[in-house]
């Protein structure tokens, strides 16, 4: 074990951690150690049992067997979150923070200033202005969280931790919902934390971020660790492979475009919305049409906007040139469009019921039979998308809140499949999903536009766009400031029109 | 039920599928046998009769309760609801008397204005909640306050009451039989099988449900989100509508004081009946039993000396209190060993 000579100047370590819930095993004898400045990277596919180490190394949930050991002494870490008073802070994914509270507020939360028992709101403002212009973020500490970005509340959560003088600092997939100019940004804090020797454990699916910024990783398969090795020491495919425990070729299916002549079946016409300014463009049958852009480009208010979730103020959408405007999501299913959210626990699936009632929840009216509710076809239906999308449940009463990333958002495809759409928009269709199931993914994506549906694919990953779409789109301030193809289908042409350094006229 | 496939988890979750479900029954089980054990005429024909029939109000207004709560909704305005619903109802029988007579033909209009009543009060509550945004709680605190102040208005701040006669005419629908069951009983059964298909075998209680447990997912799930909560709502008022119609043969009156309280046992009812209130999970089935619970609680408590009567608001706060611990314990179990 190379942590035998480590383990002195370990921060915090854990010492051959099992895990079990009831009586199914999640880790197996694990062992992890983080350092005082250094990014220890946790790498693993959906279910490999990072975010239970997490959750063990950050006191949420306590080991069944192993030790863990925090500056060099035994350990038993208090749990719900307690452990922050130690200097170990956890960032959920689902970030923390009281949407109706301002910055200011949310980062004191619980270790408020007084001064004569009053709050003393003067310091803490001061202090949270400083330390949000040392991380170069532009808003007030008034500002209240609910009318922040996502990327926003991330940094107000990583500002919160330093201003709470983390030793330790576990990140679940931070940068998941950034954007790369975020990300960088991010990056630089990170670096920052590392200088004054915090301890930084970093979970992520981007493996190229991971390269960038981590010291050392640990790979972690079926709740097994394979190997923990300096990132110098590894390439991108070789932490896929042993990610996945297989070659894992051809991550993007074969593209077979569709026939420049082929029908269009979506046009839209100068079409004005919130957030979407005059965008037209058209959608071939067969096609698979990217949207890219930075985050808060337009791309989602666009295509809400089609899908009769939001109102369209001027313009005009033709589905197989007969003009249409939906005025609910039910009557875009109906017409044969969905829509797929990118918000897979808040808006895409009922993470308290199991998988058959989500599954068959966007197309009910199919399984009324004599005005009852036919379990049977459900049932049915179940089966096939499990089958269809490769859905893997322990058990098919388990709640779907309790299924990995990867597998809720295949029934979440699964469940839009079930209304025999003729359009499909997915938008951000990997997030937060590992190496292995994107590629199924992807795989899938292909397979509808060979089918003759059209898909729409909107992602905010450079290589994902690329690497599916026939044609990309993209959109900076509401507008689409340029379209490619072919050739000129590549990271630096779409970064220059998503940056606004170069814009095409585009015509409908 | 799915069982084909044997996971641990399924033995670790039965105890508690199994208490949420039987656990009002068992509750209900155990008051009855207290019920006895204090005064066996408890079990009498007689008093079991008459404990359904009291049951019968509250619990079709727990039914129409379920559908709100279990969409995420609330509704407190049903007590004076009913109470205003009872006022015009007799206020509109007694001055068709002169054109209809005191027939059945009286009757049935008092009826069908009731219904109508009950669907648009129903509607008003939907409609503020839906379309004006505002939050179920304030909408219905204030048509409570409204319905209330209208039926002592309409009685003068006395009491409403029905044309002698037309009492005559009505009196049969609260205290006849019907193979050896009271009509409301039969009222309270329908109800009750009408809502359970409703809620577990239709498409409809399963966008109450869907709703509930995230208007977002519905409404991003082609649910007509503002249409089908204003149905929860409508459906209480038709529940209000029918509780009323077999009320008020009873006393042949109305006044301000009709109906008080009815909000809270029905909430009540739906609750120790299983149902969340926070919506997202429903039980038509522990709500009848919820209504049966609250109402025999009374009756054990009329039988006996060894609680003052007086004390029924606190035997009936207790058990609430305890059933909603109880199923809070299943619930942190549940999580426990799932996440």
């Amino acid at each position: 074990m190379p942590m035998d000579d480590s383990s002195n100047k370990a921060v915090l370590l854990a010492d051959r951690i099992s895990k079990s819930f009831g009586e199914v095993p999640v880790l197996f004898s694990v062992n992890f150690d983080v350092q005082a400045g250094e990014v220890h990277a946790l790498i693993g596919e959906n279910g490999a049992g990072k975010s239970t180490l997490m959750k063990i190394l950050g006191g949420f949930h306590a080991p069944t067997s192993g030790n863990l050991i925090y500056d060099g002494e035994e350990t038993v870490l208090p749990p719900n979150g307690q452990a922050e008073a130690l200097g170990i802070v956890l960032i959920h994914q689902e970030l923390n923070l009281a949407e109706q509270m301002t910055v200011e507020e949310n980062i004191f939360l619980g270790r408020e200033l007084s001064r004569n028992g009053f709050l003393d709101r003067k310091e803490m403002s001061q202090k949270v202005a400083s330390w949000l212009q040392e991380v170069g973020m532009n808003i007030s500490p008034n500002d209240r969280i609910s009318e922040l970005s996502i990327a926003e509340k991330q940094m107000v959560e990583i500002v919160k931790a330093m201003s709470r003088d983390a030793r330790v600092l576990i990140m679940d997939e931070p940068t998941a919902v950034l954007t790369d100019a975020e990300t960088e940004l991010f990056f630089q804090q990170v670096e920052k934390l590392k200088k004054r020797g915090v301890a930084i454990i970093f979970v992520s699916h981007k493996l190229a971020e991971v390269n960038q910024i981590a010291d050392r990783v640990t790979i972690l398969r079926d709740g097994q660790w394979i190997a923990t090795k300096p990132v110098d020491e590894l390439s991108l495919d070789s932490m896929a492979q042993m990610m996945v425990g297989r070659e894992l070729s051809n991550l993007y299916p074969p593209k077979n475009e569709a026939d420049v002549d082929s029908d269009i079946v979506l046009q839209v016409q100068n079409l004005v919305a919130p957030n979407v300014n005059n965008v037209s463009f058209e959608l071939r049958k067969g096609e698979i049409l990217g949207f890219s852009g930075l985050v808060g480009s337009g791309r989602t208010a666009l295509f809400e906007a089609i899908c009769g979730l939001s109102s369209i103020e001027e313009g005009q959408v033709y589905l197989d040139g007969q003009p249409v405007q939906f005025k609910n999501v039910a009557e875009a299913r109906d017409a044969g469009v969905t829509y797929l959210t990118k918000d897979r626990k808040g808006r895409g699936l009922l993470l308290e019921k199991t998988m058959r009632p989500n599954l068959t929840l966007m197309a009910l009216p199919k399984f009324v039979k004599n005005f009852m509710m036919d379990t049977a076809a459900e049932e049915e239906a179940l089966k096939r998308g499990i089958r269809r999308f490769d859905i893997r449940a322990r058990d098919p009463k388990v709640k779907v809140g309790d299924m990995s990333g990867g597998n809720q958002q295949k029934l979440l495809l699964a469940k839009i499949m079930e209304c025999d759409p003729r359009i499909v928009i997915i938008d951000e269709p990997t997030r937060g999903i590992d190496v292995g199931t994107k590629q199924q993914i992807y795989h899938f994506i292909a397979a509808l536009a060979a089918d003759g549906m059209s898909v729409v694919v909107i992602s905010s990953e450079m290589p994902e766009i690329i690497g599916v779409c026939h044609r990309v789109a993209v959109m900076r301030e509401g507008r689409i400031t340029g379209v490619v193809t072919g050739n000129d289908n590549n990271e630096t042409e779409i970064v220059r029109y998503a940056a606004g350094l170069k814009e095409a006229r585009v015509h409908g | 039920m799915v069982d084909q496939t044997a996971a641990p988890e399924k033995q670790s979750k039965w105890p508690d599928i199994d208490f949420k479900t039987l656990g009002p029954a068992i509750a209900l089980l155990i008051l009855c046998v207290i019920g006895y054990l204090l005064n066996p005429a408890f079990l009498s024909e007689g008093n079991i009769t008459n404990l359904l029939t009291r049951s019968a109000f509250i619990g079709i207004i727990a039914v129409g309760a379920t559908f709100v709560i279990t969409a995420g909704g609330i509704d407190l305005s049903v007590g004076s609801m009913a109470a205003v619903i009872a006022g015009l109802m007799i206020i509109i029988m007694n001055s068709a008397v002169d054109t209809l007579g005191t027939g059945v033909a009286t009757v049935i209009l008092g009826c069908g204005c009731s219904i109508i009543l009950g669907i648009g009060a129903g509607w008003i509550n939907g409609f503020l909640t839906t379309k004006g945004k505002i939050e179920a709680f304030i909408v219905t605190l204030g048509t409570m306050g409204i319905f209330r102040s209208l039926v002592t208005y309409f009685a003068d701040g006395g009491t409403l009451s029905l044309n002698f006669d037309l009492r005559g005419t009505y009196r049969p629908v609260y205290y006849e039989s019907v193979l050896g069951l009271p009509v409301p009983v039969w009222v309270f059964i329908f109800v009750a099988i009408a809502g359970w298909i409703l809620l577990n075998r239709t498409a409809f209680g399963r966008f109450c449900t869907a709703i509930g447990s995230s208007e977002a997912v519905a409404k991003y799930s082609a649910i007509k989100v503002d249409r089908i909560k204003t149905y929860t709502y409508i459906i209480q008022g038709l529940c209000v509508a029918l509780a009323t119609i077999i009320y008020v043969p009873r006393l042949g009156s109305a006044s301000g004081t009709t109906g008080v309280l009815w909000e809270l046992e029905a909430i009540a009812a739906v609750i120790i009946g299983g149902t969340v209130l926070k919506g997202g999970y429903g039980r038509i089935g522990g709500t009848i039993l919820g209504a049966l619970i609250l109402t025999t609680i009374g009756n054990i408590l009329n039988f006996t000396d060894v609680i003052s009567n007086y004390l029924n608001g606190t035997m009936q706060g207790l058990i609430i209190i305890v059933a909603v611990w109880l199923q809070r314990g299943s619930w942190g179990k549940n999580k426990k060993k799932t996440t």
